[in-house]
């Protein structure tokens, strides 16, 4: 492990959609400017854990969470925490890109605008050319900045969606498969923008590819069937698994 | 692949060809059944039309007497018009280019020419220009249904003197004022103008088609926010469980109620209870809200559920709340859908007639409401009212108010499929 302070901190962690339980008893560290990220066959959990570290499954209606998640040792799921809050510094990044149906200024402004972070129009401009600067997509679209963002091709448009997360200074950054709707080319543009991130960021990221997996991220979470089989430095679990069904995972026999 | 496979996918066997004929026949035969029931549709459709412009279209013309005539001022006193003797002015004005003028044969023939109405047109005019006394004035004054029957060919001459409506003097005097160029047949703008009459020749839809934009409006006022609210709370707020899932039901339920029972609840409520006027636009709107609110409530929550999940992740990831959210993304992204539900539902609520018939929006009014508050008709009830009249000139006159209510529903449905296009979205 690497030796950055701890972020998050998850204790026992459960997850249950109605009586099905989704998440079983996960202990989970995550460091501040590191990349973490969580592998595992599909429906195996990691999406929806994620989900818990800012809350989005609130909103879903019979899901319920047990168990401590602590961010800079204050518990998220406290009743004196509002999730609107929470949100704003735990930034998200979903699988598809989902620009609002609006232009591109107004989708980085739109966090800064609803928390009124800023006081001044020029303020708010200066918050979207640096978010836009952090997302690798400024040099694109400084000129056509009252353009639709659903204009842009998919990397691009995947590359707003960071800028339009991390124009509210968020703490943490959460992707959801980031890359799954992008083509090659793109992909490798994000990724090389989520390790500049992790310079400012703790960013946590579920990703089906392995070889992503190997490429981004420092540390590594092996999640199967709801349970965290595994986690550890990246190197130590792709050359040196400790677990077989983690060896099984990533030599392919499995997921 | 064993051999036995491959002979079965062999495209020249008698077994796969007949299946492919049996394919292809099945699908000629969706396809002729398609092509039928539209033809048949359209077929329907023109027909209906059809038969509404063949009947309607004499409304659109009105025969009217164009003279030039002095107003006599021995007739009508410059310093006081309003009490002028125009009954006997219209008369002149007919007698005057008939030939024998009036002698006592023919008084009443020739008073009977002239719209009964015609004398008070005469007086608006003199009234609102009492300086005309005196001068020779180009008018232009309706003349009654049954010349108006003759002028447009629908009276047939060949009918027996004691079989038709007017006799052969009638006729002969009339085709003297056409022979001498007095009798044109211009667009009948009264048909739009003019407020409901006894005289078909001088009845017009003003009065119901006010009624109807008043009715609209109230129903609008009353069924958008309230249904936009009840669907946004539904959809959005409410949690799922029994009491909603009820609530769901009834919604439905309620859209598939007759309107005719919409039209008891608003007499038994409204006039009953509540004490309200009856045959008021204001009542009507309200009654025919109840009939949209439902329309309203589904369509609504249909768009808001169309719009993408996705979106609303993207705003609760950047920590919008959920009020935010709702206004702010959902909402206006369901616009063009909402919208199109609610102009439909307002089509709908324009073309009904039950409900307005039982809180007696088919009173015979001869004015134009000024406020939603003043008795009138409504484009389908004066439509009801025409059909049962049984002066001639209402025939012709009841098709061309339901080409009026078409031609205000057509355009109804292009505004809503001109606004769902124009706010269409793609993601």
């Amino acid at each position: 492990m690497t030796q950055n302070a701890t972020k998050f901190s998850a204790r026992k962690v459960q997850v249950f959609y109605g009586d099905t339980q989704a998440i079983k008893d996960v202990d989970v560290d995550i460091e501040d400017k590191t990349v973490t990220a969580f592998i595992g066959p599909s429906g195996c959990g990691k999406s929806t854990f994620l989900r818990c570290l800012n809350r989005m499954n609130d909103t879903i209606d019979n899901c319920r969470v047990e168990g401590d998640i602590l961010l800079d040792g204050e518990d998220i799921y406290d009743k004196r925490i509002d999730p609107v809050q929470l949100r704003a510094k735990v930034g998200m990044v979903f699988q598809k890109p989902n620009p609002f149906p609006k232009s591109i200024y107004e989708n980085v402004a739109y966090g800064p605008k609803i928390h009124g972070m800023t006081r001044s129009k020029a303020e708010l401009d200066e918050v979207v050319e640096k978010a836009l600067r952090r997302a690798a997509l400024w040099t694109e679209v400084k000129d056509r900045l009252d353009t639709p963002g659903t204009g842009l091709s998919g990397g691009q448009q995947q590359r707003l969606c960071i800028a339009r997360a991390v124009a509210t200074s968020p703490e943490v950054l959460l992707m959801d498969e980031p890359c799954s709707a992008l083509d090659p080319i793109a992909t490798a543009q994000v990724e090389e923008l989520i390790d500049e991130l992790r310079t400012r960021y703790s960013v946590v990221i579920v990703t089906h590819s392995m070889q992503q997996a190997a490429r981004v991220s420092q540390n590594t979470a092996f999640f199967h069937l709801g349970e965290l089989v595994e986690f550890g430095e990246t190197d130590s679990i792709f050359t040196n698994p400790q677990d077989h069904r983690t060896e099984s995972y990533i030599t392919g026999r499995i997921g | 692949m064993t051999d036995s496979t491959a002979a079965r996918f062999d495209k020249a066997s008698p077994e796969i060809k007949a299946h492919l004929r049996k394919r292809k026949r099945s699908q000629f035969m969706l396809k002729t059944l398609g092509i039928g029931a539209i033809s048949i549709a359209f077929a329907m459709l023109f027909l209906l039309v059809g038969s509404l412009i063949s009947t309607g279209y004499q409304a659109f013309t009105q025969t009217h007497l164009v003279v030039e005539a002095r107003i006599d001022p021995a007739l009508v006193d410059p310093d006081n018009p309003s009490d002028g003797n125009f009954r006997q002015l219209a008369l002149d004005i007919v007698s005057n280019r008939v030939i024998g003028g009036a002698d006592t044969d023919n008084t009443d023939r020739l008073t009977d020419i002239l719209s009964n109405r015609a004398q008070f047109t005469l007086r608006d005019i003199v009234v609102a220009n009492p300086d005309l006394v005196g001068e020779t004035v180009e008018l232009k004054l309706p003349v009654a249904d049954k010349y108006d029957q003759l002028h447009k060919g629908m009276l047939d001459r060949d009918t027996p003197e004691e079989n038709r409506r007017l006799s052969d003097r009638e006729i002969e005097i009339f085709d003297q004022l056409v022979e001498g160029g007095y009798v044109a047949k211009p667009l009948n703008w009264a048909l739009l103008t003019n407020a409901d009459s006894r005289f078909p020749e001088v009845a017009g839809l003003k009065g119901a088609i006010i009624g109807s934009a008043y009715a609209l409006l109230v129903c609008f006022l009353l069924s958008f926010p309230v249904g936009i609210g009840a669907a946004i709370y539904l959809e959005e707020f409410a949690p799922k469980n029994r009491i909603s899932d009820l609530i769901e039901i009834n919604i439905n339920n309620l859209a598939a109620v007759p309107s005719v029972v919409f039209g008891l609840l608003g007499l038994a409520v409204f006039i009953g209870w509540f004490g309200m006027p009856r045959s008021v636009p204001f009542v009507g709107g309200m009654t025919l809200a109840l009939m949209t609110l439902p329309t309203i409530i589904i369509a609504t929550r249909a768009a808001i559920k169309a719009v993408p999940p996705s979106i609303r992740e993207a705003a609760l990831g950047v920590g919008a709340s959920k009020q935010q959210v709702v206004f702010g993304h959902v909402l206006p992204l369901a616009m063009p859908g909402i919208l199109t539900g609610t102009i439909i539902g307002m089509a709908q609520a324009l073309g009904e007639t039950a409900p307005l018939l039982l809180i007696g929006m088919n009173a015979f009014i001869t004015s134009a409401p000024s406020t939603p508050f003043d008795s009138a008709t409504a484009l389908p009830t004066q439509i009801f009212i025409w059909a049962d009249s049984p002066e001639r000139g209402f025939v012709s006159r009841t098709s061309a108010a339901i080409l009026v209510l078409l031609t205000f529903l057509i355009a109804m449905n292009a505004l809503a499929i001109f606004l769902r296009n124009k706010f269409e979205r793609k993601w």
